[in-house]
């Protein structure tokens, strides 16, 4: 899959990122934002997708690599740095929404029997997308409004797997859930943005994506 | 191996993250290749994964780097090399304003005024006799009306004087001191 984190399998670049943090951890803090550079996008939309607010996310980004540079004598060189930074991202993110859900009477969390299986309501043949239908603003506009209307749990969990492409267990450590409700969650995430966005692929989904505010198509 | 399309529902996930023992993945596959709907629910889910594992998903807003940046400068601790930078400089400062007091010591060869109005006296002829009170801070020539304390006085040189931090008094002393 596409994405930063597969570019750190280049070991050219995993020796770098070693050395740039061993300089740091000796004072050398003024490299660290040489060491996140290539991380900002993937820390500010791992915030983004959980607090579905931009002001937020962008606090929350900004303290989360605030916290890593804090703390980066913690980081363990068992896990990649990118895995570590997206933990603490995801972390702060969780933080600042259980903070405003305590201040809100109304429960944001998501009832749904997650164990149940899923069933598509859309089986509308779907043809190849090409990869440059994203670069039309108001393709990935939609895109990201389908995923907002995922409840938390999903989206957590669909954003860590599939746009950070962090692994199954990685993300199971990230949320501290266990693997099987990783792979549960992201099987109805999937199929359920498969239903929100298939018809489009007709011709005729953005009117399916104009959900009125809270409320969901399944 | 025969799965209906539920199963297939349940595993197309797993199925995509090629986490399947074979026989199932087998059976899966035959299945969809026979069933329209599993075919467009199998497809439609590759194509999410496709769409929103791009990059170019990863969008940030106009500024965010500045601002991030800005944030982490505002609050980077002060690095080694920073710091021995610092260090370095704060050391070189020292020695320089040492020296410079050093060679100011030396060449006027009296320690700090005893009055912060005081001007140096470098202008007085350094063997004239002068005179000063005991608790006073500055010489005068003899006769002078500001003589401080007159019945405690102590008569010695103007050298003597300024080593011993006393500063030329401004009026009886005027035409030795420099203007400005």
């Amino acid at each position: 899959m596409p994405g930063e984190g597969t570019s750190l399998t280049d070991p050219a670049k995993q020796f770098n990122e070693e050395m740039l943090i061993r300089r740091i951890r000796e004072g050398e803090h003024d490299l660290f934002y040489e060491l996140i550079r290539p991380y900002e996008r993937r820390v500010y939309s791992a915030a983004l997708a959980i607090l579905r607010n931009e002001a937020d996310a962008e606090d929350v980004a900004q303290e989360a690599v605030l916290k890593a540079l804090k703390h980066i004598r913690q980081f363990r060189a068992e896990s990649r740095f990118s895995t570590w930074l997206i933990q603490i991202t995801v972390n702060e993110a969780c933080m600042r929404i259980r903070k405003q859900q305590a201040q809100s009477s109304e429960p944001i969390i998501d009832q749904q029997d997650e164990e149940g299986n899923y069933t598509p309501r859309d089986f509308a043949d779907w043809r190849e997308i090409p990869s440059e239908t994203l670069e039309r603003k108001e393709v990935r506009e939609m895109l990201a409004k389908a995923l907002t209307s995922l409840s938390e749990k999903y989206r957590e969990v669909f954003v860590l797997r599939d746009m950070q492409h962090l692994s199954i267990e990685e993300t199971a450590r990230a949320l501290g859930i266990s693997t099987a409700s990783v792979k549960t969650r992201l099987m109805r995430a999937r199929l359920m943005l498969r239903d929100l966005l298939s018809p489009g692929l007709g011709g005729n989904w953005s009117s399916k994506l104009s959900f009125e505010k809270g409320t969901k198509p399944w | 191996m025969v799965v209906n399309c539920e199963e297939v529902w349940r595993e197309i996930s797993n199925y995509l993250e090629g986490e399947m023992e074979p026989g199932l993945r087998l059976a899966l596959e035959e299945h969809i290749r026979g069933c329209q709907r599993c075919t467009a629910v199998l497809d439609g889910t590759r194509n999410v994964v496709q769409l929103y594992g791009d990059e170019r998903m990863l969008e940030v807003p106009l500024g965010f780097s500045q601002r991030l940046q800005h944030r982490l400068d505002e609050n980077m601790p002060r690095s080694r090399r920073g710091f021995l930078g610092w260090m370095v400089a704060a050391t070189a400062a020292v020695l320089v304003a040492g020296s410079i007091e050093v060679g100011r010591s030396s060449m006027l060869s009296h320690p700090e005024l005893r009055s912060e109005h005081a001007q140096p006296g470098a202008g007085v002829p350094p063997d004239m006799v002068v005179v000063v009170s005991k608790d006073g801070k500055i010489f005068h020539g003899h006769g002078c009306p500001f003589i401080h304390d007159k019945a405690h006085v102590e008569t010695l040189t103007a050298r003597e004087a300024m080593r011993e931090g006393y500063a030329p008094c401004v009026r009886c002393m005027k035409q030795y001191l420099t203007v400005g």
